[in-house]
């Protein structure tokens, strides 16, 4: 393994420097870096050409010259390890890149984040439910966000969901007839996903319906929109689904220790919301928040640890997941509560939702506020990029997991009488996840220069913009810079996901 | 426990009848019939493929083209560079009820050009930069893979690890830096330089198929009778292949005309005065308010030949690769049950659970593993070649 490792690692730094020679060039040969010079009319017109010269080394020719970057990268002119040199404008790119890359890649980790989470959980279901209405829906809107260009959904969702939900906001009433279709059609949803004779499809039908209903006319008598909020009864509500839910897919209700187990964890959780909620919070900031995030997580794996009995083990996985989940909904909660006072504050206006920019210039207000600003920026340019991730992971899982379910150990699984639910969880979907972590971490590039179109739509000062102002001036050294973090992020997740397949799947290291 | 759909068999013989199915269709017919066959019962490609002609044909015969300064005219009132003026704040003019088109049916920009003439000429250009990326990148893809994956060893290391240099740059950024360098000089220049960037998907599937298919019998038999490396390669291992290149090929040209149209609306793709969709969008985009006829005309366009394409190569795929096809209906396997007399009528098994996905055996049925061979070279017939009965 670790002989796979170094070989592994070596290729990928070669082929990462090769690659970088090729974008150098290929840069480097797309134009003329004076072009702007030669047309000005400036009376130093030839003093300022010479000084650019002199600055980037022009009387360099490309090839060469990617040596002179290069060592300044490594650290031999002088200027520290990792100089990535100027500018035309002699602006040093170091900080240039240090400045356009937090909100591309918050940008891109959340996006990559909720695409994985989102594909993995609807092409999981489809490939459960196949050839079902629900599966024949995925599958078509899957192909059309394939064939969607990023840049007009982008700019039909800063139209219709900003500016319509904007507006939606200023008056925020729910139509009674909405409810009214709205209810049966989350209900006829939940009925093609969740399977049954037709008597327990009515009931599905019948209480997701219901449900739809009451949440919906609570938001309308609440006034939810202009305040929203989880409240302590919905929090208790949703932390016994939180308990119940858990426990059913990873170790089965049967199991009645473990339900106890994570209904114990679920009551601590629920009795710590009001400390935390008018107590606690006050005195954190992002760290101490993620700190906060692993006690959580600690402490409720010992609680299932302590009331696990004989095997403990996948009752503390499913203690950790209930107390994480619930504290999540606790965070929620907290940053919702912020939501009045952000939307009302001078700089918002009443109109949450932004169409341009990654944050609110002048904002004050605590983290919470912040969290929420950076929602209400993130969360059209992370509708737009998801949408072609997204519907890759549900294909990919969906053809993943059928391919997993014809083999034949899950056929031995099953003959040898364990529930449904052991089979997919425990045997198809571990081994179905095996090809997927390939797919996805060979997407991570892809999903970085798509940010480059969502960055410019949405008018952020981010990478993309230092890659398209620095190819527009043929300026090598911003590109570079780019090209430096997008690739070696490409690099790098498709090491990662090497490392892991020869990890999880032992064949792979034989040949 | 077990949950079935309502697909799914509820009987072991039904499974027998699935397989006794999926051997009565192919019977007697020669691999391109059966991909021919297969290919035209997907209803949403041929749906695609007719929408796709329509457009193709709409968008050429109606304003005409220009290929090297040789202008057709089309059908057409207006051309896509001609100004005409502004009638009704550029308003469209087609209308449902009552049925109308009128004289500009998009609607017009600011300047008076017409936008159905505009939008035609862009999808002509997106069509032809498709098309020409999706042929090049899938020669050149095609023969590094085979190339590689045929010969191995060094040619293999060389040309894997150029093919993973190019594919660390991602398709957008070198897109943009080559179509910076050379969109100026118009489409199909463009077109070139981008199937010389996105042949790398291709060429590690081809490769991946070629590893495989070379330490098959009939490879060696063609081999053992004195067949040249070219012979075998062309003759017996491609047309094998073949399915996964045109798949691939289709999911290709999609991807291509996203690009096209992506780089089009960074400014590094087709440059005015011609245009293309992408173009017309990012010229557009800040009067959607304004104007909204002339953002989603365009779009809706690219939309539709993007998904057209996609669907079609989906079709391609469920014709070449029986593994991921669509299981019987319930009626045409009781019809089928019927016909063929089984004896299954004992074996209860409990299959009712695991026909929850296709049935695994139809894949070993006689549909994929009968290697193309051409008549002549035609080896014996091994016992692996011919289609097995039940595994079980």
């Amino acid at each position: 393994m670790a002989s796979f490792i170094l070989r592994r690692l070596a290729q990928s730094l070669l082929i990462f420097i090769a690659a970088t020679y090729l974008m150098y060039l290929l840069v480097a040969l797309s134009g003329d870096p004076l072009q702007d010079l030669y047309e000005s009319s400036a009376p130093n017109k030839q003093q300022l050409i010479d000084a650019r010269i002199k600055l980037l080394d022009l009387d360099v020719p490309p090839f060469l010259r990617y040596f002179i970057w290069a060592g300044g990268l490594l650290g031999f002119t002088g200027h520290g390890f990792g100089w990535m040199g100027v500018n035309l404008q002699g602006a040093p790119v170091n900080t240039l890149l240090a400045q356009a890359m937090t909100s591309t890649l918050q940008l891109v980790t959340i996006a990559a984040l909720v695409a994985i989470v989102l594909g993995l959980i609807v092409g999981i279901t489809t490939a459960l439910r196949q050839y079902s209405a629900y599966d024949y829906g995925v599958t078509f809107l899957s192909f059309l966000f394939f064939s969607l260009p990023i840049f007009w959904v982008a700019v039909l969702l800063k139209q219709y969901l900003a500016i319509g939900f904007n507006d939606f906001l200023r008056d925020p009433q729910i139509a009674w007839w909405f409810i009214l279709i709205a209810a049966p059609v989350v209900g006829a949803l939940w009925t093609s996903i969740i399977p049954g004779a037709p008597k327990r499809r009515l009931i599905t039908f019948g209480i997701a319906t219901a449900a739809t209903a009451v949440v919906l006319v609570y938001m309308q008598l609440s006034d939810w929109f202009a305040n929203p909020h989880i409240g302590p009864f919905w929090i208790v509500l949703t932390a016994v689904g939180i308990a119940f839910g858990v426990t059913a897919i990873s170790v089965g209700l049967k199991r009645r220790r473990a339900l106890i187990a994570a209904l114990v964890t679920a009551a601590v959780g629920v009795a710590l919301y009001f400390p935390f909620m008018y107590w606690l919070s006050y005195f954190l900031n992002e760290w101490l928040l993620i700190l906060l995030g692993l006690v959580t997580i600690g402490v409720s794996y010992a609680i299932g640890w302590f009331m696990g009995g004989d095997d403990r083990k996948p009752v503390a996985r499913t203690t950790a997941l209930t107390g994480l989940f619930v504290a999540s909904v606790t965070v929620l909660d907290r940053y919702m509560s912020v939501w009045q006072a952000y939307t009302n504050s001078g700089r918002i206006k009443g109109r949450p939702i932004a169409t341009i920019g990654s944050q609110t210039p002048g904002l004050e207000g605590s983290m919470w506020v912040h969290g929420v600003d950076l929602f209400a920026h993130l969360l059209l340019p992370t509708i737009a990029l998801i949408l072609i991730s997204f519907a890759t992971y549900t294909r990919y899982s969906r053809a993943s997991l059928l391919e997993v379910m014809n083999q034949d150990y899950i056929r031995t699984a099953r003959s040898k009488g364990l529930t449904e639910r052991t089979v997919v969880v425990r045997h198809a979907f571990r081994n179905a996840l095996i090809p997927i972590a390939t797919i996805i971490a060979f997407d991570i590039g892809g999903l970085v220069g798509g940010a480059v179109i969502t960055e410019r739509v949405f008018g952020w000062t981010g990478m993309g913009q230092l890659f398209q102002n620095g190819l527009d001036h043929v300026d090598p050294n911003p590109v570079m810079a780019f090209f430096l973090v997008v690739g070696g992020l490409a690099i790098l997740f498709n090491l990662f996901a090497d490392l892991l397949y020869a990890a999880l799947d032992p064949r792979i290291r034989v040949s | 426990m077990a949950k079935t759909t309502p697909q799914a068999p509820a009987t072991g013989d039904a499974t027998d009848a699935q397989k006794d199915l999926a051997l009565i269709e192919v019977a007697g017919l020669s691999q391109s019939q059966i991909v021919r066959r297969r290919f035209l019962r997907h209803r949403g490609a041929l749906v695609s493929m007719a929408l796709l002609a329509f457009i193709v044909l709409l968008s050429f015969t109606s304003v005409g083209t220009q290929i090297a300064g040789l202008r057709v005219g089309g059908w057409w009132m207006w051309t896509w560079d001609q100004l005409t003026p502004v009638v009704d704040g550029g308003r469209p003019t087609m209308s449902l009820i009552p049925f109308a088109i009128g004289e500009h049916p998009f609607g017009q920009d600011e300047v008076g050009r017409d936008i159905f003439a505009l939008v035609m000429r862009g999808t002509q250009q997106s069509l032809m930069i498709m098309v020409i990326v999706g042929l090049l990148a899938t020669v050149v893809g095609t023969v590094i893979g085979a190339v590689s994956g045929y010969y191995r060893g060094w040619r293999d290391s060389v040309l894997m690890r150029f093919t993973d240099i190019v594919i660390t740059i991602p398709v957008i950024v070198v897109g943009a830096v080559l179509g910076r360098t050379y969109g100026i000089q118009g489409a199909p220049v463009l077109a070139l330089i981008l199937g010389l960037v996105l042949w790398t998907a291709m060429a590690r599937l081809v490769r991946g198929e070629f590893l495989s298919l070379r330490e098959r019998e009939f490879v060696d038999a063609a081999r053992v009778a004195g067949a040249s490396d070219g012979r075998i390669i062309f003759r017996h291992i491609l047309p094998n292949a073949v399915g996964v290149i045109i798949v691939n090929a289709t999911l290709l040209m999609a991807s291509a005309i996203l690009l096209e149209t992506a780089l089009s609306f960074l400014g590094y793709g087709v440059q005015a005065p011609d245009t293309s969709l992408g173009k017309i969008i990012n010229e557009n985009q800040t009067a959607f308010a304004t104007r909204p006829w002339l953002f989603w005309w365009p779009g809706l366009f690219i939309i539709a030949i993007a998904l057209c394409v996609n669907f079609i190569g989906d079709g391609l795929r469920d014709a070449f690769d029986p593994r991921q096809r669509k299981m019987p209906t319930e009626r045409a396997l009781a019809k089928a049950a019927a016909a063929s007399v089984s004896g299954g009528a004992a074996g209860q098994a409990p299959a009712a659970a695991e026909a929850e996905a296709e049935d695994p055996r139809l894949r070993e049925g006689a549909i994929l593993p009968n290697a193309i061979v051409p008549e002549e070279d035609r080896p014996l017939p091994s016992p692996e070649d011919e289609p097995e009965g039940d595994p079980r």
